[in-house]
């Protein structure tokens, strides 16, 4: 496996070089604690859904990184998911936290699927898929994994639209099952 | 006579959802030819409580106290993390003295969680005298815990900016004399689990998880350091008061000099993050600077304050289990817009599959509480074998493994 390590300025310089106008709002913030002030660096970054695919690529080439979990929002017109990697682990205090988002347009919410690249994300890739309603493009394994089997269709817990948990705890008879 | 064309090598054993080595549910279905594992598939979700939705009605100071009660274990280790978020949100600073409180707290926690660990993981290959041991040794830990924080297991320790209760001078004696105790218990439990013969027979070479695995299925904690994946958040960052400290990722290597990611490799990464937690709450009692224990002491103020912010954080924090994750963003309501919870069994579920893949049934126990899978309450396994179903209570599946422990011993 790819191991290289980048500092949180070349990273960033690394990503704006090779995706350009497709990454926007990188942010390197840094987070001092304790007694001597020690700081880790976080970064977040949005990037444009058509570059994810690569930008994933781009990152187990470098290094593999380790998945946390995928997070989302739903913000209205477009669902957010926000992958929570990883990087540079093992020697002390040398980690980078790096938070990718990405905004799907709720008309087409797909994805492609992050598992060929990286096995880990299988089951965070199924819960976004029952919990916001996501179609995870070419995911392995699509069954529920939270929800139970005979979950009615077309709700999403996490989602504040008319497909949202609204309906399915004040009017059941509403649902279809 | 002739064969039917039907015939079947391998049969289908459904274990769960309330399970063999789980205090939560959850579902295995393992494929079995002879003795042998062939396949594992893990269903999820029998005890998802909607914890996350049930935060959208509710404050940050609210939502501490549900969060403590996602699990029982690690009562400390959610709420802690999530005001790790939110302080990552709102750029909240909490004063010197908390940092190091705090991890006084979360090595405890590593502490009775790992003794309880090693007390359920003596009991699933049969040596309940071990299991007494460790859970006298944890009683004493919980006592300590008790006398520190008011309370045994939730103790509602954790505030946003700081922690609720100090730990003054006169308490000192006390910690030392527990952590003594602690420390003489240590090396009669190392000898139980690593010089004996039989627990070397049945955890030697079972439940292989290689380090190129842990790293692909992205495996977190003991779990993925008992594969010698270096991997600690107390290490790799700096937060609370880690930073300051002198602390190293340990793996099994550190006192055997290979790493094999077996089920040994889990018992003696475990025991060697006990010494080491000691070790740690021992340092942090020696530094802690004087001060204040909490950034803003006045929940009205902070709660104003918390309403104001716009913005998302993530707390990490290195659980007993491996690292959790909470996710948050705040966006000028009184709850917040999102919180997103990921704690570290989440992660060690696919590491499953390649661990039990070759095991025997008897394995199934000590390999799935190798994990420490937010462990342990236990039922019926089911074997449907040519259309009739025959039941192996938790007993009998408990009796299996115990069985092949006394064979091992002959």
């Amino acid at each position: 496996m790819a191991e290289k390590r980048l500092n949180p300025e070349e990273l960033v310089k690394y990503f704006k070089d090779e995706f350009k106008t497709n990454i926007k709002n990188i942010q390197i913030k840094r987070r001092a604690a304790g007694k001597k002030k020690n700081e880790t660096a976080t970064i977040w970054m949005k990037i444009d859904k058509s570059a994810f695919k690569k930008v994933i690529e781009h990152l187990c080439k470098l290094q593999f990184p380790h998945l946390g979990v995928a997070s989302g929002n739903d913000l209205g017109n477009t669902i957010e998911l926000i992958y929570h990697f990883t990087l540079n682990s093992g020697k002390r205090m040398e980690e980078i936290n790096l938070h990718i988002s990405v905004e799907l347009p709720k008309s087409k919410p797909e994805i492609e699927t992050i598992c060929d690249w990286i096995p880990g994300a299988l089951i965070t890739e199924r819960e976004k898929m029952e919990m916001l309603g996501v179609k995870i493009i070419g995911i392995p394994d699509d069954r529920k994994c939270f929800l139970p089997d005979d979950f009615p269709e077309d709700v999403y817990p996490w989602r504040r639209d008319e497909k949202g948990l609204e309906k399915l705890y004040k009017n059941l008879h509403e649902v279809k099952k | 006579m002739k064969q039917k064309t039907t015939t079947k090598t391998s049969y289908h054993i459904p274990i769960g959802p309330i399970h063999p080595a789980l205090k939560e549910p959850v579902f295995f279905e393992f494929e079995i030819d002879g003795e042998r594992i062939v396949d594992v598939d893990v269903k999820l979700g029998h005890v998802h409580r909607a914890v996350e939705w049930a935060s959208r009605k509710r404050n940050p100071i609210q939502i501490l106290y549900i969060a403590e009660r996602i699990c029982g274990i690690c009562s400390y280790s959610h709420p802690v993390a999530f005001a790790l978020a939110v302080e990552d949100a709102a750029d909240i600073m909490i004063p010197e003295r908390a940092e190091y409180l705090r991890v006084i707290q979360g090595e405890l926690e590593r502490i009775c969680s790992h003794l309880l660990w090693a007390g359920v993981a003596a009991h699933e290959i049969g040596f309940d005298t071990v299991l007494f041991f460790t859970w006298q040794v944890r009683e004493r830990t919980l006592d300590l815990t008790e006398f520190l924080t008011g309370n045994r297991i939730t103790k509602a320790i954790t505030m946003i900016g700081g922690v609720r209760r100090d730990i003054t001078k006169d308490m000192l004696p006390r910690i030392q004399k527990d952590l003594d105790y602690l420390k003489e218990c240590y090396g009669k439990l190392g000898k139980i689990f690593l010089e004996d013969k039989t627990i070397k027979l049945r955890s030697q070479g079972a439940g292989i998880l290689t380090k190129e695995d842990a790293l692909k299925l992205c495996a977190v904690g003991p779990t993925t350091r008992a594969s010698g994946v270096k991997k600690d958040v107390r290490v790799d960052t700096s937060y609370f008061a880690y930073g300051d400290l002198d602390i190293d990722c340990i793996t099994p290597a550190d006192l055997t000099g290979t790493v094999n990611g077996d089920v040994y490799d889990r018992i003696i990464q475990r025991l060697l993050e006990v010494k080491q937690s000691i070790d740690l709450i021992e340092q942090c009692v020696d530094k802690m600077p004087a001060g204040d224990i909490v950034a803003e002491p006045k929940i009205a103020k902070l709660l104003a304050q918390l309403k104001k912010v716009n913005g998302e954080g993530v707390g990490r924090h290195e659980a007993p289990r491996g690292e959790v994750i909470h996710y948050v963003k705040l966006d000028g309501n009184d709850a917040p817009f999102t919180w997103k919870v990921r704690a570290p069994t989440y992660n060690n579920i696919l590491p499953w599959i390649p661990m039990l893949k070759g095991e025997q049934i008897a394995d199934i126990p000590i390999v799935a509480a190798s994990t420490d899978p937010c462990i342990s309450c236990t039922n019926r396994v089911g074997i449907v074998k040519d259309g009739n179903k025959y039941e192996l209570t938790k007993e009998q599946l408990h009796k299996m493994s115990v069985e092949k422990t006394r064979r091992l011993m002959r």
